[in-house]
């Protein structure tokens, strides 16, 4: 397990301060689009995968966050599904998962892993 | 297993069945029923409702599956001809035989067509079935002018759907000196007569129908005074008949005025056939209301479940309300006793076409009958004191003021005052200690849950307002008091959290969350909170943009496939032709597809975010602002040609509405906001389906606020007429500000003025009156927001840190590679998701 870890292959990604205060940005990896969230409020980050499964749009990190529950979240702009920021699963009741990504904070940057989902 | 047989599956057939189903289940019964109609038991009292879109299905009272679930055998199609009643069997038209133990008829009644020559031809109809209403509608499409026959309940009802159909000119014939006779006096006749007329209706009294003129199809009718009309379709609504047929062929008692006569068991004269519903006379009586007939149907139902312990039909309370015809008339008890039997106490406001009159006892103790024109508010409080028997207060006369008094009067109590067994909803039979336990008990907060758990208001509907009633003093005792809490994160109403944002002078969501909130927000709380911001300080609302819905947050409408669109402001919808020139430049050079749009400007579509800076630039270089068609926002301000070129014109409709859209651009709210002016009654701007819509007059303006078009379109109410120009706008001010202060989110004015109690008096008061005080308030808040106006693309496109927000990564000048156009029409369009 430890061995795993230590191979994780962080890329950086951009400057913390590309993303806003309690809300999130696109940033782009290679050929994906991955949704990187600033949770200012607790002072957490989140990445996700840009694309909303519900009709395939590339729209999360245009979303909103907050928390249900105390589950943060973040909810589709155009049709307003909800996600967990955590796991990634659809908690408007739906049968959707969003996938996540490591990710870290070293110096002013944004780091994400996206070979290993988490 | 004993067989029973319903003859009849009308309202009361079906509910016969479903009574007796919910008694015994089902495997005490074999129930067949024979319905001669096409389909099962519709609610015949909502046919109406057919017109305004209601399909059959809509209307049914269960659908067929509920038939099978309950392994009724129904047989639509079948007309009963014939009973044996030596070898208990039925006969169909269809020449088929059915065994019975007991033989339930619920065949209704029929429309009594009165000896007219003339009835047979084309464009005559009767208002009783779905197939009526059919071809009704398919001939009413090219009639201009029609009739109804008959100034009753029903009658009345027909003329409005007539009315309702298009038709330019409907004609009421009644043969009595007033409309409904049965139910109204005089007075109150006379007051409704205005009514009706006020709503188009043409009202002919003292009418004796003679002929129905015409070779194949209709074209009028002639009276026995000589005189005549034209119509191109008649409606006989005259009353009805029991469908008794039965009773001639098989030997069973009549009723005087027909009808199968029963007994208090609703047995006919053969013991094992009862009649119920209308084709049922009891005591020489015929009952043309469902709720008796319901009545009729759970004393059987009842009695053959537990012959043990029979109930019994005692006659039925006839009080009514009428329904749909856009004026408020009801009737209780007695509405006629007069002295000495009874005192009466009478009410008339000719102004504003309000006739109500209370009948009560000699000693003043209890109310005997009532009849209430226009104003029907009443109707459920007096119609309990009435049936149970509630001594009245020492001021009878309060009953006909009693919502429009006080909170402590001690009427609005009256609900809670009632005994359990109060009957609220008549047609349910459930009564006010059902409806208390079912709220405790499924801690029920909305009149919605009510009639799911107990049936009540299911039926005519006109106990609902009980029920609200009802379901708001059952919390209100409990101490719970019923708001529209924002979310999970605030426990305030958007009204409370303004008041508190404002006395606060808080101007970041951070600050409110922690001061009156918990949690980190959501979709729901972020942008109700930016719009009140917005409307407290009309601050640029990209300094906080991630509390912002997606439109706002990056100033336009997000499309399908991820792009968005660019609405410059043209105010009132004048547009020069350099304008124009500078759109369809932009547009080609961004590659935009472009559309005129329903609110007389021109949109651009399909610019990805990463252009939307360099696109707005070009067109702010040009002269154009926002239009905000991405916020809850003032959205356009309509017009009509006006007096500088049309030859109708009163006054310069195109300089008004540019001088409005000014004044009013970027001002956020609740919802959006949309205006019109309009030149003329001819009202080519459509001023009377916006927010705000102000149409010409010779002495001034008229000033219309509340419609709506969109998903349910409601017309405008008129506020003032024949003002000026000042006072038009100080009006509006007032009147956009009490709604930013109060509204709900995500309301519009018209959802939020259906809600406001006391209606347009209670906004006239306010806003004209200044009845609260808060006038001039809220003209100075105005005053704020608009002197606070800036474009907020023209900063955006200024202001480095704001700009640099529209970039689609952050990582990489790139634009999204994802987007998709298809070819259109010489144009593009988003690619299907
Ligand atoms: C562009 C336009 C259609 C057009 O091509 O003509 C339009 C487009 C949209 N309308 Fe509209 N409405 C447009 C005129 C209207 C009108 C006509 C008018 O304003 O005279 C109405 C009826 C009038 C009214 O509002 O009372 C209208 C009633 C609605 C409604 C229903 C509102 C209601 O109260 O029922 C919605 C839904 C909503 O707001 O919740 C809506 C929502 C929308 C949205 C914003 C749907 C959305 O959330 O994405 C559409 C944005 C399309 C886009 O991708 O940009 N649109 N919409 C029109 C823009 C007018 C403008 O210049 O700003
Ligand atoms: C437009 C309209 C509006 C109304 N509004 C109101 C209102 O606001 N409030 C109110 O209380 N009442 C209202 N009524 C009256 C209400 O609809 C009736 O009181 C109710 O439908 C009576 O039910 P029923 O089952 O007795 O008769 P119906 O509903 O008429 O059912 C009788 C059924 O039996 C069938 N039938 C007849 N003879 C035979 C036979 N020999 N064999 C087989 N089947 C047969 C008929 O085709 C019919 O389907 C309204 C009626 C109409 C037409
Ligand atoms: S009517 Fe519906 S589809 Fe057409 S623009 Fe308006 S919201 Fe979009
Ligand atoms: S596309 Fe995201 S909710 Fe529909």
């Amino acid at each position: 397990m430890n061995e795993v870890l230590e191979q994780t292959k962080w890329i950086k990604a951009c400057r913390t301060t590309d993303i806003p205060e309690n809300g999130g940005a696109a940033v782009k990896i290679g050929n994906e689009q991955i949704a990187v969230f600033n949770f200012t409020r607790t002072g957490k980050w989140y990445a996700t995968q840009n694309e909303c499964p519900h009709k395939k749009q590339m729209i999360l990190s245009r979303g909103m966050i907050g928390c249900a529950d105390n589950i943060p979240k973040v909810a589709c702009p155009f049709h307003k599904k909800t996600f967990s920021l955590e796991n990634g699963t659809c908690l408007s009741g739906e049968d959707y998962t969003i996938k996540t990504f490591p990710i870290k904070i070293e110096n002013g940057y944004v780091y994400i892993s996206i070979n290993d989902e988490v | 297993m004993k067989k029973i047989i319903v003859a009849g599956n009308g309202m009361v057939g079906y509910k016969f069945c479903e009574k007796l189903i919910s008694k015994s289940g089902t495997d005490k019964f074999q129930i067949t029923v024979l319905g001669e109609e096409p389909r099962p038991a519709y609610d015949r009292v909502h046919l109406s409702e057919y017109f305004s879109g209601k399909t059959a299905n809509d209307l049914l009272m269960a659908k067929e599956d509920w038939y099978k679930q309950n392994q009724i055998n129904l047989l639509t199609n079948h007309t009963v001809t014939n009973i044996d009643r030596f070898k208990k069997t039925v006969h169909t038209h269809n020449g088929k035989k059915y065994n019975y133990d007991y033989l339930i008829l619920a065949t209704g009644s029929a429309p009594f067509v009165p000896n007219i020559q003339g009835t047979d031809k084309e464009g005559v109809f009767v208002y009783r079935t779905i197939e009526d209403l059919e071809m009704i509608k398919a001939w009413g499409k090219k009639a201009k002018t029609g009739s109804v026959i008959g100034g009753g309940l029903l009658g009345l009802e027909a003329a409005k759907a007539l009315l309702d159909m298009g038709l330019q000119k409907v004609y009421v014939i009644e043969f009595a000196q007033r409309l409904m006779p049965r139910q109204l006096d005089e007075k109150a006749s006379a007051i409704l007569q205005k009514q009706l007329e006020k709503l188009g209706l043409t009202i002919l009294l003292n009418k004796n129908t003679r002929t129905i003129t015409g070779n194949q199809a209709i074209n009028g009718l002639t009276f026995s005074d000589e005189s005549s009309i034209e119509s191109d379709i008649l409606i006989i609504s005259a009353g009805i008949k029991a469908r008794d047929e039965l009773a001639d062929k098989c030997g069973l008692e009549k009723g005087p005025r027909g009808g199968f006569k029963v007994n208090h068991l609703l047995q006919t004269s053969d013991p094992s056939i009862y009649a119920i519903g209308e084709c049922a006379s009891y005591e020489g009586m015929i009952y043309g209301l469902v709720a008796p007939g319901y009545d009729m149907a759970e004393v059987v139902a009842h009695n053959l479940c537990q012959p043990e312990q029979t109930k019994t039909f005692n006659g039925c309370d006839l009080s009514t309300k009428l329904k749909l015809i856009g004026t408020d008339v009801a009737s209780i008890g007695n509405p006629f006793i007069e002295e000495p039997d009874a005192k009466t106490i009478v009410y008339e406001d000719k102004h504003k076409l309000i006739y109500q009159r209370l009948n009560i006892t000699a000693d003043g103790k209890y109310l005997l009958g009532a009849i209430l024109v226009g104003d029907t508010e009443q109707y459920g409080m007096m119609l309990q004191t009435y049936l149970n028997k509630i001594v009245l207060p020492q001021n009878p006369e309060n009953l006909l003021f009693a919502n429009k008094a006080t909170e402590s009067s001690d009427n609005k109590n009256y609900l809670l005052n009632l005994p359990d067994e109060a009957l609220i909803c008549s047609c349910e039979s459930v009564n006010k200690g059902a409806i208390c336990r079912a709220i405790d008990e499924h801690q029920i907060q909305d009149v919605n849950t009510i009639k799911k758990c107990t049936k009540a208001g299911t039926g005519c509907g006109g106990c609902t307002p009980m029920l609200k009633d009802l379901l708001a003093a059952t919390l209100k005792a409990k101490g719970v008091y019923l708001r529209n809490i924002l979310c999970e994160h605030f426990n305030y109403t958007r009204q409370e959290l303004f008041d508190l944002i404002r006395i606060n002078r808080l101007h970041t969501y951070d600050d409110i969350l922690n001061r009156f909130g918990r949690g980190h927000g959501c979709e729901v709380c972020k942008p109700a909170i930016a719009s009140i911001l917005a409307s407290l300080y009309n601050d640029n609302i990209l300094k906080q943009d991630t509390i912002q819905d997606t439109n706002d947050r990056f100033l336009a409408n997000l499309q399908k496939g991820g792009t968005y669109s660019v609405v410059p402001r043209i105010p009132g919808g004048e547009i020069t032709p350099d304008k124009l020139i500078v759109i369809g430049q932009v547009a080609k050079k961004y590659g935009l597809y472009t559309k005129i749009t329903g609110g007389q400007r021109i949109d651009m579509f399909g610019a990805h975010l990463n252009d939307l800076p360099a696109i707005w630039e070009e067109l702010i270089n040009a002269g154009f602002e926002s239009g905000h068609a991405y916020g809850k926002a003032l959205r356009t301000v309509k017009s009509c040609v006006g007096s500088t070129w049309c030859r109708f014109g009163l006054h310069d409709s195109v300089s008004f509405a540019i001088e409005i859209e000014n004044r009013y651009k970027g001002l956020r709210a609740p919802h959006k906001i949309k205006a019109a002016v309009s030149g003329c009654v001819r009202e080519c701007a459509e001023a009377q389906s916006k927010d705000f819509g102000i149409i010409a007059t010779e002495k001034g303006w008229n000033l219309y606020v509340c419609g709506n078009g969109g998903a349910k379109p409601q017309h405008a109410v008129l506020l003032a007429s024949d003002i000026d120009k000042e006072t038009c706008i100080k009006y509006i001010d007032r009147f956009l500000m009490f709604y930013i202060r109060t509204a709900d989110p995500l309301t519009r004015t018209a959802t939020w003025f259906n809600k406001l109690e006391g209606g347009i008096e209670y906004l006239r008061d306010v806003i004209i009156n200044d009845s609260l005080g808060i006038a001039e308030e809220l003209e100075k808040e105005m005053q704020i927001l608009i002197s606070n106006y800036k474009c907020e693309w023209k900063e955006a496109v200024e202001t480095p840190e704001i700009r640099n927000k529209f970039r689609y990564f952050v990582n990489t000048d790139e634009k999204d590679p994802t987007v998709q156009f298809e070819p259109m029409r010489d144009q593009i369009k988003a690619k299907e998701w």
